[in-house]
């Protein structure tokens, strides 16, 4: 259904009014040689809000940069529409398209910065290819400069920088027209872990000081979980699963979302636990569960009152607290004891109290007392 | 050698330099956009005119791979439409122009598409036309390429202008030829072998050491 989105519940909803990218029933085919064409995205419905942040998920070969680059209209959409503001991209002319582009901003997983300009010069291209005078430049490159922390690589090479310095250069370079939409194509994933850390808080700082809106890709929830607001998984092609960061991450409905989760959350056991499990029940052994604390339970004392109200001991397996988008978030995976019923009561008692849990599998009964006793 | 002899060679060293300088200038002149063209009128590129891109491919190729000294007499009547005379040093620069622009365009071609394609997606997404890209992005970055380039076409035309003495065209190659073979004087054709050397050696030298210093892809200390 055109300019409508499908909700995690496979519902239709209304795009927001506020919307300011939106994607409409858009699909792209890549034209190969034998004629029959590569299909890259179908059935895309997304809308992204003035001044959040989206991240779209997804392995490589999903659709991702086809997606970015149909906002900007490095590529055009086979099928549907996509638009910025009042602008249609996909019906506008080569010349218009130009002008658009100079609104929003993009970088770059390789930086893409040229190697025959400074890191002044890399700054002021976009000036430049908008025309304006040498003053005006030099100004706002200053100011750019000041902005991304590298007033002491102005007249540095980028082959004399580092990765972090660099993409600061591709941010700085991306901002120097003014845009209100910036796209982020894997922006850190040639980036160690603590450049990466920087260089997703510089995005974040921008987002809430400059309010920009901002669309990034990338396949580690990792940096969705650093800025996104709202995220949308991709696989082959097509959306599977978008909604806000902290939904999606503790309530994963798409398998390929859970996939991409696993690791980030705390969610893998470790390795020793995760081999001995089966997953069909043992005759004396314990099974496995893995209960998400979300908001406001997130510190509750839920093994005691599971205990005392229902008389089952768990004992702790592996667990995490954390922080999703600003909210506490906790994964604790419990072990029960053999008994009537006792998943089935334990599972009754963690609904009630609006817990989610996951039946992990079963473990034998040696290999859980040796884990209690160590 | 008698001073007869230094005076000829000297004579020839200016007369190869004038055709060769004059043929490289010209040569870059047509070559450059030719060369430029070529990497950009490709299918899906900047200036997509695939047509376009594969006849004037074929005109490239045709002129390369005509021997020079064929070429030289093929294009007489060329060479007297423009320069008024077949005969001569600054007729031999027409032939040499010639074979000299296909060559540069190539290498500048070769160079062009050696610059990464991300570079010119960047500069798409800030809005550039193809012309900007062109001149901003393409030929600032494929420079130290274009240079390297330049080199080997101004040596190959050291060598080429050896052949012009089919034409009156005099020179180094001309020099050697007529006192060196077939005046039986070794000396001489020692000492424009030696000249050529130390003259390949020069625009070698020269043409490596500027694109080092354009080249900003290396880290200097």
């Amino acid at each position: 259904m055109p300019g409508s989105q499908i909700d995690r519940g496979g519902n239709a909803v209304p795009p927001p009014p506020d919307a300011l990218i939106r994607f409409e029933q858009v699909a792209k085919t890549y034209s190969t040689r034998d004629g029959a064409g590569v299909s890259a995205l179908s059935g895309i419905d997304l809308s992204v809000t003035a001044g959040s942040v989206l991240g779209v998920i997804g392995r490589s070969g999903a659709g991702k940069s086809s997606l970015i680059r149909l906002i900007n209209g490095l590529e055009r959409p086979s099928a549907g529409r996509v638009s910025v503001g009042d602008a249609e991209v996909s019906s506008l002319d080569e010349r218009a398209l130009r002008r658009m582009r100079r609104g929003i901003g993009m970088i770059f997983q390789h930086f893409n910065l040229l190697s025959s300009r400074t890191a002044f010069g890399n700054i002021a291209l976009p000036l430049e290819i908008e025309g304006r005078g040498k003053a005006a430049i030099r100004a706002r490159v200053e100011e750019l400069l000041a902005l991304t922390g590298l007033e002491e690589q102005r007249d540095r090479y980028p082959a004399e920088l580092s990765g972090g310095q660099k993409q600061r250069v591709g941010i700085a370079r991306a901002l120097a027209t003014g845009p209100s939409v910036l796209l982020s194509d894997e922006a850190t994933s040639a980036l160690d872990p603590e450049t990466t850390r920087s260089i997703l808080a510089l995005l974040r700082r921008i987002n809430r000081e400059l309010g920009l809106t901002i669309v990034l890709i990338t396949h580690e929830m990792s940096v969705i979980r650093a800025v996104a607001d709202r995220v949308a998984v991709l696989e082959a092609g097509r959306i599977v699963e978008q909604g806000d960061v902290f939904e999606v991450f503790t309530r994963p409905q798409a398998e390929m979302t859970r996939t991409l989760l696993a690791g980030e959350m705390g969610l893998t056991l470790p390795a020793a636990l995760r081999a001995g499990i089966e997953t069909r029940p043992i005759a004396g052994g314990r099974a496995v569960l893995r209960i998400a604390f979300r908001g406001p339970h997130a510190n509750d004392p839920i093994v005691a009152r599971l205990a005392r109200e229902t008389g089952i001991e768990a004992n702790i397996l592996s667990g995490t607290v954390d922080e999703i988008a600003g909210q506490p978030f906790g994964s604790l995976t419990v072990g029960l004891p053999a008994g009537p019923d006792v998943v089935g009561r334990a599972r009754a008692f963690l609904d009630a109290h609006g817990l989610v849990s996951d039946l992990l599998g079963y473990l034998p009964a040696h290999s859980a007392e040796d884990r209690r006793v160590a | 050698m008698s001073p007869e002899m230094i005076r000829l060679l000297l004579q020839a060293t200016g007369d190869t330099l004038s055709m060769v300088a004059v043929a490289a200038a010209l040569g870059t002149l047509f070559g450059l956009p030719l060369g430029v063209f070529l990497a950009t009128s490709r299918r899906g590129e900047l200036l997509a005119a695939p047509w376009l891109n594969g006849v004037l491919g074929l005109v490239v190729n045709a002129t390369r791979s005509t021997p020079f000294i064929i070429l030289v007499v093929a294009i007489i009547p060329f060479t007297r439409l423009i320069a008024g005379t077949s005969i001569g040093m600054w007729a031999a620069t027409v032939p040499l122009t010639v074979a000299a622009t296909p060559f540069i365009a190539r290498l500048v071609e070769a160079a062009i598409r050696e610059v990464d394609a991300g570079l010119v997606e960047a500069a798409r997404a800030f809005g550039a036309g193809p012309l900007t890209i062109i001149r901003k992005v393409l030929i600032p970055e494929a420079l130290p390429g274009i240079l390297l380039g330049l080199t080997l076409a101004v040596v190959s035309l050291l060598g080429y202008s050896a052949m012009v003495g089919a034409v009156g065209g005099g020179g180094l190659g001309d020099l050697g030829i007529r006192y060196g073979y077939q005046r039986f004087r070794p000396e001489m054709m020692l000492a424009v072998v030696v000249v050529l050397i130390v003259l390949v050696q020069a625009v070698q030298t020269i043409g490596e050491r500027l694109a080092a210093r354009l080249n900003r892809r290396i880290r200097r200390a």
